[in-house]
Formats: structure tokens, C-alpha cells, sequence
């Protein structure tokens, strides 16, 4: 069955977001969508220096990930102007990749499956990375998630509780980095914050607690990814775009249920 | 008023407390304690630490010098002065009682019904108003069964009806439960009328004592000046009868006949 190259992409769409949904919707509640957007900015970067020194591509962008939202995450804790320094973040790493990663003229040619995902192309240890991937953010995410979530509401009460805001903001740092590594064969470097943000608004209109808006967002990731599937396969566009323009046809259907 | 319990059973104390930030000494060598049952209000101008204070005794800001000490396994309830629930997470008030340790529905109905809200579980926290969001918030402390509750300027947020309405509640649920109240108010005449114990603070603590002693005290005097003359008039009017030094016509409250 895993030998279908279909099979193997929605499993992998599948996969990605147990992960990406309920993450996803702290990104909402916290107002993380640049914050997103720089890590998985980043990720590209990490393609070059994964080349560079010879490094599975999947090491090279966790790592780089990694020290992009741990950057961030400091930076904001000291108390930045966060609209800013993400803006110059998020495209200098963007940039800094692109320019990185055409000194290696073998992904030259195929630079936008790094870009845009190419999930067609989802091999079977690819499939295994996203499955562990997805499965570890999840495992993160249910172990601490009345800390997370008392955490997002007030840092104050999470700290009268006995709770350190600062280790939940850590873990969901090191969730999004794990995420972004596992997402850039699935849908790409630029694409990854709208798989993150866009499934958990669209969940938020229908759902009446966080656990449902997570859940939800689950099902609106999945779905996505499998309908953006056919959509590129019966249109033949590229699958990573067709994945997004599904989930915010989901988005804008549950904006105008929620109207009705 | 009841009496006060003998030193060596407090609940919670500050030795030779000072809190800075940077170079800033926000709080100058504070000594207090909170014995059982007694309620005990922190009343001092804007700037004068008070919320630090607080949060210090919470153990959310950390002390540079002395020691806050605390009986072992103090179960305390906090009740922040806001909680802004971001408009993107979906929260009912069942749900947020459960934050960040799990109750029982029938204990979430039961604090619910003891400051006024029963049946309201399914409300969204997001549809509440700065009243009943009050009385969530002071639902969720009572659930850990506390022995010292702190609330932080818990009626800023209230008109004057809803105001007294919480004060008394506060002193219902003292009577009830036994357990001690520290908390912070701006609001001279209302507290004072609430409260065994005032301490008056602005950096250093600059009296204490009940409030007839305090409000008798020059260095109180000095502290909020002839700006809250009116109100502290009407206290003394109202409870000891006493027209000497007060002002009741100079003053800036239109509202302080509807306390007694």
C-alpha cells in the first residue's frame, strides 16, 4: 500500500496535521503567526547548510529552526518591537537561504520543492520523519497542555499556580522547530505558517472550547491536505498551493457558517 | 472584628523585603504578615508597588533582598486584577474553572453558585462582563480551597454597586471558608469598611493598623493628600462621628453616600 506515491503523500498530509493542528492554535491565540513565519522562513537556510556540511537536510533545518525561534523567542522575552524584528527576521533568513542555497547548483534546480513542498515526492523514510515528527509535537503538546494553555491565558496565574510561562513558551519554541522540519517536503518553507494558522482559524469559528478548536483543526488540516491532493492531481497544480487554497476555501466557508 | 491571632501562625510573612528592577528600588525593606482569617487590604497611591508587592508575596517577581516565607503547603488563591481572553481562543467558564488543575463539574457548579453565577458554565469567557468576569476568577481561586486569597484591585473593573457587591462577597466567603484576604485596592472608603487590617504603602510601608488608626495616621495623611480628604471624611463621619479634621464638602466622589 505504502508503495503508492498517493498513499504515501496523504499519509503524509495526514501525519502533519496531528501536529499541526492543535500548534497551530496556540500560534492563533498567541499571536505567533510571524513568529511562524521566521522559523519556517529559516528553514530554508537550514537546506544550505545541511549541503554544506553534508548533513541530512531534515538535521540541517531543525537545527537552523531551532536557533531562529529560540532567537526570536529571547528577543521578544526582552522585550523587542516584535512587528519589527520579525519583519527583518523572517525575510533576511528567507534571503540569506535563497542566496545560501544557490552556491549548490544541484537544489538550484529544484529549489521551490523547498519552497512550495513537494509532497508527491514523500519517500518512505520521509513518511517515517513525518509520522515521528508529528507524533513527538503531539505527545509535547498533551503532556503540558493545562500548562500551555493556563500559560496563553495569563502568565500571572500561571505563575501563582506554580507554572513557569517561560518553559511552555520554551516547548512551544521547540514544537514549532520540530514542526517546520517536518513540514518543508510537505508544503515548503513559505507555506508552512498558513498549514499552521489557517486550519486553527477556520476551526476557531465552529468550536466552543480549546480542545475542540485543536481537534477541529486537526480534521480541517487533513482534510486540506488530502483535498489539495486532488485538486493537483485532477488540475494538475502544484500540490503544496492547491493544499493552502483548500484549507482557506475551508476558512472562508466557516466564516460564512458562523455568519448564517 | 475578630482578634489576631498570635505571632508564629502566619500564613504568610515578608521579612526586610525589597524588590528592585534595575536600579530601581520599587520596594524598601518590607515586613508583613497575613494571619489566618483576617483580611488585610494594601492601599497606597499609583506607583507605590503595590501590585509588586503582590506579585512578590506570589513569588512572580523575584525579591533582591530579605525573605518571603510561607507556611508550609499554603494553598493560595489569586485573583488578578484583568484577564483579557484573547478573542481567537474559545473558552467556556466550565472549562477555565478547570485551569490549570481539573475539577469535578459538580465542584465547578458549586463555586459557580457561591459568588453568584450558577448555571452559567456554558458561557463563553470572552461574552462576560467585567463583573462576572470578577466572580469567575474569584470562583477558580475557591476551587483549590484556599487559606489565603489574593486579589489584586479585584473591582477596578466595577461601578460602584458591583463594587460593594464584591466586598461583600469577599467577607461572605471569609466567614465561610475561614480563609485570609490580602489584597490591593485604590479605593479608600469601600475597603476601609471592609477590612481588619490596612497597610499603607508608597515604595516603604508608611503605616498600619485598622483602619480608624490608619486613617488617622499623618503619614496617610501625607500620602494621599487633600485629593482623597472627602472620602476619608466620610469614613469618619459615617463610623466614628467625628467632624474635626475632616472636609466632607472638598471632595471628587459623587457617590459615596451608598456604602453605609
Amino acid at each position: 500500500m505504502l508503495d503508492d506515491f498517493l498513499v504515501r503523500a496523504g499519509l503524509a498530509a495526514v501525519g502533519l496535521s496531528l501536529a499541526t493542528g492543535p500548534l497551530g492554535s496556540f500560534v492563533v491565540w498567541r499571536r505567533m503567526a510571524y513568529f511562524g513565519d521566521a522559523t519556517a522562513h529559516a528553514a530554508v537556510l537550514g537546506v544550505a547548510l545541511a549541503l554544506a556540511t553534508d548533513l541530512p537536510i531534515g538535521i540541517g533545518t531543525l537545527t537552523v529552526a531551532l536557533a531562529m525561534a529560540v532567537t526570536v523567542a529571547g528577543l521578544s522575552a526582552r522585550g523587542w518591537a516584535m512587528d519589527t524584528t520579525l519583519g527583518v527576521l523572517a525575510h533576511s533568513a528567507l534571503a540569506f537561504g535563497l542566496v545560501a542555497v544557490s552556491f549548490f547548483p544541484a537544489v538550484r534546480t529544484d529549489l521551490s520543492s523547498y519552497l512550495f513542498g513537494d509532497i508527491l515526492a514523500v519517500s518512505r523514510p520521509d513518511l517515517a520523519l513525518v509520522w515521528a515528527g508529528s507524533l513527538a509535537v503531539l505527545a509535547l503538546m498533551a503532556w503540558r497542555w493545562q500548562r500551555l494553555l493556563t500559560a496563553t491565558l495569563s502568565e500571572d496565574l500561571a505563575h501563582a499556580a506554580g507554572i513557569n510561562p517561560d518553559r511552555e513558551r520554551l516547548v512551544l519554541t521547540i514544537a514549532l522547530a520540530l514542526v517546520v522540519a517536518v513540514a518543508l517536503k510537505i508544503v515548503g518553507a513559505l507555506l508552512i505558517a498558513a498549514m499552521l494558522i489557517i486550519p486553527a482559524a477556520t476551526a476557531r469559528s465552529l468550536a466552543r472550547t480549546p480542545e475542540a478548536m485543536a481537534l477541529l483543526a486537526i480534521a480541517v488540516g487533513a482534510l486540506s491536505g488530502l483535498g489539495g491532493l486532488a485538486l493537483s492531481l485532477w488540475q494538475d497544480t502544484p500540490t503544496g498551493p492547491s493544499i493552502i487554497v483548500i484549507a482557506a476555501t475551508l476558512f472562508a466557508l466557516s466564516t460564512a457558517w458562523r455568519r448564517a | 472584628m475578630p482578634e489576631l491571632p498570635g505571632a508564629g501562625m502566619s500564613l504568610l510573612s515578608a521579612d526586610h523585603v525589597c524588590v528592585r528592577f534595575g536600579a530601581d528600588e520599587v520596594l524598601h525593606d518590607i515586613s508583613l504578615k497575613i494571619d489566618p482569617g483576617e483580611i488585610v487590604t494594601i492601599l497606597g497611591p499609583n506607583g507605590s508597588g503595590k501590585s509588586t508587592l503582590l506579585r512578590a508575596l506570589l513569588g512572580i517577581v523575584p525579591v533582591a533582598e530579605g525573605r518571603i516565607l510561607r507556611e508550609a503547603g499554603l494553598r493560595v488563591g489569586y485573583v488578578p486584577q484583568k484577564l483579557t481572553v484573547d478573542r481567537t481562543m474559545p473558552i467556556t467558564v466550565r472549562r477555565f474553572l478547570s485551569l490549570p488543575t481539573r475539577v469535578t463539574d459538580h465542584a465547578a457548579a458549586e463555586a459557580l453558585a457561591r459568588v453568584g453565577m450558577a448555571g452559567q458554565e456554558r458561557e463563553q469567557m470572552t461574552t462576560l462582563s467585567g463583573g462576572q468576569l470578577q466572580r469567575v476568577l474569584l470562583a477558580r481561586a475557591l476551587l483549590g480551597k484556599p487559606q489565603l486569597l489574593m486579589l489584586d484591585e479585584p473591582t477596578s473593573g466595577l461601578d460602584q454597586l458591583g463594587e460593594a457587591a464584591f466586598y461583600r462577597l469577599i467577607e461572605e466567603v471569609r466567614a465561610e471558608t475561614g480563609a485570609a484576604v490580602l489584597m490591593i485596592s485604590h479605593d479608600l472608603h469601600v475597603v476601609m469598611a471592609a477590612s481588619d487590617r490596612v497597610i499603607c504603602l508608597n515604595g516603604h510601608i508608611c503605616c498600619e493598623g485598622t483602619p480608624r488608626v490608619v486613617s488617622t495616621a499623618p503619614e496617610y495623611r501625607a500620602l494621599f493628600g487633600l485629593g482623597t480628604q472627602g472620602a476619608l471624611a466620610l469614613y469618619r463621619h459615617e463610623h466614628d462621628h467625628d467632624h474635626e479634621d475632616g472636609h466632607p464638602h472638598h471632595h471628587h466622589h459623587h457617590h459615596e453616600h451608598d456604602h453605609a
